[in-house]
């Protein structure tokens, strides 16, 4: 939703030579199953999925300076509560949550290896491993994405009250969808802390939270989550 | 798909949804359902499982994905899509056919 601005600094700067695109009303969500990012598809010559959508990078993850401080005052915060034995304390931290997923060292080398093997790799799927290891889609969750892309278009129409009706109510549909989630945060966010990283502000800041105009927040989400329900293991 | 009429032909929900609309009924990789009474929105919606969600202060309605299968995918062929790159201009997944292809998803939001 941020448009071609938001996405524009980082395509420069990478000088890809695939193409990139944008997707400001969440298509590859409602089309693949997309529900958090980053998110990877491989698809073979015939147009056929070999692998649905699964969390997917290129090596090891470098987070920007800011985040990486508020992990640490977190992580910190994290301690004193288990000293303290707060509930919080039998929960996995944040950095083991977002470090979940695959094997960031390795992704790269099974993509290689079906740029090589091609069918004959052992990462391809068959169409029925595809089917059934896409994200659920229970009819509450068609709903889901029709009420956030409703939100979506409320929102570029500046009707923000219904815009963030809607998005509440995505969420509520569809809790594990991180996208419809970080997405409307950001919206948020962005706003009320400037420069570049604003947009990854995706809680309220201290002494707004009742001026937070969604039904949750990262943090708080997050602080429910078992590991692998952020970034599940599929490799 | 953002509608601001129910009354949309076959290629205008078929751009939205990726389903077609043929003699068999609406179809998507090799999964075809039918359409007993013909083309409409709301009674293809229905079929589909797609939810429908008014926005009746701007006269528009947002359309979700099929759920009749239990999953995203109801096929392993890749649906088609069409997005716009930076400068504006569109660019079809299908355009890639032929070659391998990997979808990377990331967001600055």
């Amino acid at each position: 939703m941020g448009g071609a601005e938001a996405s524009r600094a980082f395509i420069e700067a990478a000088e890809p030579e695939h193409p990139s695109l944008l997707d400001p009303t969440h298509r590859l969500g409602a089309l693949f199953g997309v529900v958090n990012i980053p998110n990877v598809i491989w698809i073979d010559e015939e147009g056929v999925i070999v692998r649905p959508p699964e969390p997917g990078w290129p090596g090891p993850t470098v987070y920007p300076e800011s985040f990486m401080k508020r992990m640490a005052d977190r992580m910190r915060d994290e301690a004193a509560a288990a000293e303290a034995g707060a509930e919080l304390s039998k929960r996995p931290n944040l950095a083991k949550l977002l470090s979940g997923g695959q094997d960031r060292n390795t992704y790269a080398d099974a993509l290689r290896d079906w740029a090589r093997l091609g069918a004959d790799s052992a990462f391809v799927m068959t169409p029925d491993e595809v089917v059934a290891a896409s994200q659920p889609r229970p009819a509450e969750r068609s709903a889901a994405a029709a009420h956030f892309e409703l939100a979506t278009y409320l929102w570029a129409l500046d009707d923000r009250q219904a815009a963030v009706a809607h998005f509440n109510e995505a969420h509520r549909l569809q809790p594990d969808n991180w996208t419809y989630k970080r997405q409307a945060w950001s919206l948020v966010g962005r706003e009320r802390v400037s420069g570049e990283l604003g947009m990854f502000t995706q809680v309220p800041l201290p002494g707004e939270e009742a001026d937070w105009p969604f039904t949750s927040n990262f943090d708080a989400d997050v602080s429910r989550l078992e590991l692998g329900e952020y970034y599940p293991r599929t490799m | 798909m953002i509608l601001d009429t129910l009354d949309i032909d076959a290629d205008a929900f078929t751009a939205g949804t990726g389903w077609v609309i043929k003699p068999e009924g609406a179809c998507k990789g090799d999964v075809c359902v039918p359409l007993p009474n013909g083309f409409s929105v709301a009674e293809t919606a229905d079929r589909l499982g797609m939810a429908l969600v008014a926005g009746p202060l701007h006269g528009v309605w947002a359309l979700g994905p099929e759920s009749i299968g239990s999953r995203s995918l109801i096929t392993a062929q890749a649906p088609d899509v069409e997005l716009i790159d930076l400068d504006g201009t569109s660019f079809r997944l299908s355009s890639l056919r032929g070659q391998k292809v990997v979808i990377v998803s990331w967001a600055p939001y």
